[in-house]
């Protein structure tokens, strides 16, 4: 083959960190053809010549980011976010592959929605896009979806997200219909009569404000009451971003009970605590919401100790005008997908590895993408790559954001830990910061 | 001061200096013709998001009294619904070249989104069940004249205020309780639990769901208005057993101290919180703190846009 060859691409001077190494990894040269790691040398080796050589040096090489929990607003929302934009900020944020959530306009309930955002995906080609389904037609929470139809389109995650399903019958059905196929129901958990017309957590700081709560309760009794529906029906649950300190206690139990139940939660849950929206800034109003430090440092601990499994964006663009209301009016939401990586490695205080961990390899089972994702960095292995500054600064600009929208809470904000090149399917997709398409 | 948005912002001092300058403008209005050039040129536009005729015909008399010129723009929830952003709203009418906002709004938050927006200063009229501070400051003033107290920052010491009703969704109460225990009141919150804020253990008040407890033993009595929508929510049984547990009856008023000053926000509910005529109680300080208001809304807009060497003598 031809060393200038389109398809290959050379990452030089790195340290690998993967599922297999320790978490100082090893240091080692990397070729690339047509989306498969050819070969992994040990430094100084020689390398195959390549059409595009990214440079490594003093830093991280690892299996991209797995996002479980996008919104990419197409169809029905392109104001805000396309597939492609979406997918440019991804693959900006380390992320080569992101789940798709299916509150789209029409709704992912279908096979023709599904392998449209798909395909979407597929031409944007800065990522791999995998749709989520509904559990419910039009997240209406009054009929199943047909699950099994939707993974003949690869479905494998299951979820009316921006709704829980409230229904306690139609969510046991769900569970025990889905419980021989192998598939997951994730789960937004908020019994929606507990928070209706709410705007933040429920708490002495919106008791100041005048602003109606979001109690903690209403996301613990779902919580509560699906890792008991697993329990009767050996259905799979998965819990969208968890955001209390009971609920990091509910699913640790359930864990240690050996119940098939994982969890995520946002960088924004860790970061940001329910005082933001002191400014009344609606860029801080976000569903579930931000909730105390309290909150936070439980979240922190349940990441730390593997009770939540993976740290996913809950990127959710809104354009400007329909922020700039009242806070009642805007809608809930914040960009997550460029900030992910350097809030998870600059502010949880955990080793780059366990990062790793939650961000690629432990978020790729739960999208049943294991095959592809979060792979270990061997020959043979799918070339979805991410190479990484831990330890570079920046400071985050609203201005500067891939993303159609700008709704980031973090604008000023320095942070610690930077995306350098972005390799997805064997292609380089992102060198030195920059999108390559 | 650029705006009057909330009691904490104006702080003590300001609070201080809001009164002060309310003996003059109770001087002004008491004059033969209550009206001086103060504000002249200066326009003033009130931007109501909810109606509140009474709260804006206060404000726009102040005005005129200071001779600023006066607009409303009334926007309808429907205008909102037409595309039109918060943001493009103030832009525009701001536009028009105003000096002063006053503005009304259903949520909490919005007179500080607003003010990112404009050059213009913003007075809060409601925003919400967060903030009214210039109820506050009437209420404040109608207390310590009432009292015959000069304005000073603790010219309510030693007053027990006890404040009756649904706090949870009041603003009214919110700017009150920071006003009156930043001059030195103590204030006790008479509710059930379903009508208090949440962990109200973090307000600087007492708490009791018992009225007759407090009752003989306040020197104000402060009545909250009842919204009859709470029915839909839960928040009490009904209106019956509300009016019987935390309603001013002629019982209850027969226990007041003969001093006890009787206040209320307006507009009342007859026959729910207020069982009794106010004109039947000794020291219903009602319709005061409606005139007070309109001196006190003079004392705010000159505050707010007053020129540093501007007389208010005329």
């Amino acid at each position: 083959m031809n060393g200038r060859d389109m398809n290959t691409v050379n990452i030089v001077g790195g340290r690998i960190v993967d599922s297999t190494t320790d978490a100082q990894g090893r240091p080692a040269d990397i070729h690339i053809v047509d989306g498969r790691i050819a070969v992994v040398a040990t430094p100084g080796t020689t390398l195959p010549a390549a059409a595009t050589v990214l440079d490594a040096s003093n830093a991280v090489v690892s299996p991209g980011f797995v996002d479980l929990h996008t919104h990419l607003r197409e169809p029905g929302r392109e104001e805000s976010e396309t597939i492609e934009t979406g997918s440019r900020a991804a693959a900006l944020g380390g992320f080569t592959a992101v789940v798709a959530m299916p509150n789209t306009d029409p709704a992912q309930d279908s096979r023709a929605v599904v392998e449209f955002v798909r395909e979407q995906g597929r031409r944007a080609g800065l990522c791999e896009v995998v749709p989520s389904g509904c559990i419910t037609v039009g997240r209406a929470g009054e009929q199943l979806v047909p699950y099994a139809e939707l993974m003949k389109s690869g479905v494998t995650l299951f979820t009316d997200d921006g709704n829980g399903v409230q229904d306690p019958l139609l969510m046991r059905r769900a569970f025990e219909y889905s419980s021989d196929l192998g598939i997951t129901m994730a789960q937004h958990c908020e019994v929606s009569r507990l928070t209706a017309g709410a705007v933040m957590h429920e708490g002495s700081c919106c008791s100041h404000l005048g602003l109606p709560g979001w109690p903690a309760i209403a996301e613990e009794l779902m919580v509560h009451r699906d890792i008991e529906l697993v329990r009767i029906t050996g259905g799979r649950l998965h819990v969208l971003h968890v955001s209390t300190a009971r609920s990091v206690d509910m699913i640790r139990a359930a864990k240690a009970d050996g119940l098939p139940v994982t969890a995520e939660v946002t960088p924004h849950h860790f970061t940001l605590d329910d005082e933001s929206l002191r400014t009344f800034d609606p860029v801080f109003k976000v569903n579930p919401p931000l909730r105390t430090m309290a909150d936070i440092d439980a979240l922190k601990a349940g990441l730390r100790d593997g009770t939540i499994d993976a740290i996913a964006t809950d990127h959710a663009p809104h354009a400007d005008h329909l922020k700039e209301q009242p806070l009642d009016a805007a809608p809930p939401g914040m960009l997550g997908l460029e900030t992910a990586f350097a809030l998870a490695v600059g502010e949880l205080g955990m080793d780059l590895r366990s990062v790793l961990a939650c961000l690629s390899w432990n978020p790729a089972r739960i999208a049943g993408i294991g095959d592809r994702h979060g792979r270990p960095v061997a020959e043979g292995e799918p070339a979805n790559l991410v190479v990484l500054d831990p330890g570079a600064a920046w400071v985050v600009d609203r201005g500067l954001v891939a993303s159609k929208s700008r709704n980031t809470p973090y604008h000023g904000r320095s942070v610690t830990g930077q995306v350098r090149h972005t390799v997805s399917n064997g292609r380089a997709v992102v060198i030195d910061q920059v999108a390559q398409r | 001061m650029k705006h009057l948005r909330s009691i904490p912002e104006l702080g003590v001092d300001g609070i201080v200096r809001i009164l002060n300058l309310a003996d003059h403008m109770v001087e002004v209005n008491r004059r033969p013709v209550p009206k001086v050039p103060a504000l002249v040129g200066r326009t003033v536009v009130s931007l109501f998001f909810e109606d509140s005729t009474r709260t804006r015909i206060s404000f726009e008399t102040a005005a005129k009294r200071l001779s600023a010129d006066t607009m409303t723009f009334s926007v309808s929830t429907s205008s909102v619904n037409k595309g039109e952003s918060l943001r493009d709203t103030i832009e525009t009418v701001s536009a028009m070249g105003v000096a002063a906002f006053i503005v009304r709004h259903k949520t909490s938050g919005v007179p500080w989104q607003l003010s990112d927006w404009t050059d213009a200063s913003i007075i809060n009229a409601g925003d919400g069940w967060h903030q009214h501070p210039t109820q506050a400051l009437l209420d404040c003033h109608t207390i310590r004249t009432e009292l015959g107290r000069a304005a000073s920052a603790d010219c309510l010491a030693g007053v027990r205020i006890a404040i009756v009703g649904d706090v949870r969704h009041s603003r009214v109460a919110r700017s009150d309780i920071q006003a009156f225990t930043a001059l030195g009141a103590s204030v006790v919150v008479v509710a059930p639990r379903t009508l208090l804020p949440p962990e109200v253990h973090t307000w600087p008040v007492e708490v009791t769901s018992n009225l007759d407890e407090v009752i003989g033993d306040v020197d104000v009595l402060y009545m909250l208005r009842m919204q009859r929508e709470r029915m839909n929510e839960a928040l009490v049984p009904d209106l019956g057993e509300y009016s019987n547990r935390f309603g001013l009856d002629r019982t209850r008023a027969s226990r007041l101290r003969a001093e006890c000053l009787v206040m209320h926000p307006g507009p009342m509910n007859r026959g729910v919180e207020m069982m009794v005529d106010p004109s039947d109680l000794a020291r219903s300080v009602i319709t005061r703190q409606v005139s007070n208001g309109v001196a006190v809304r003079m004392a705010v807009l000159f505050d707010v846009l007053g020129e540093a060497n501007s007389e208010v003598s005329s």
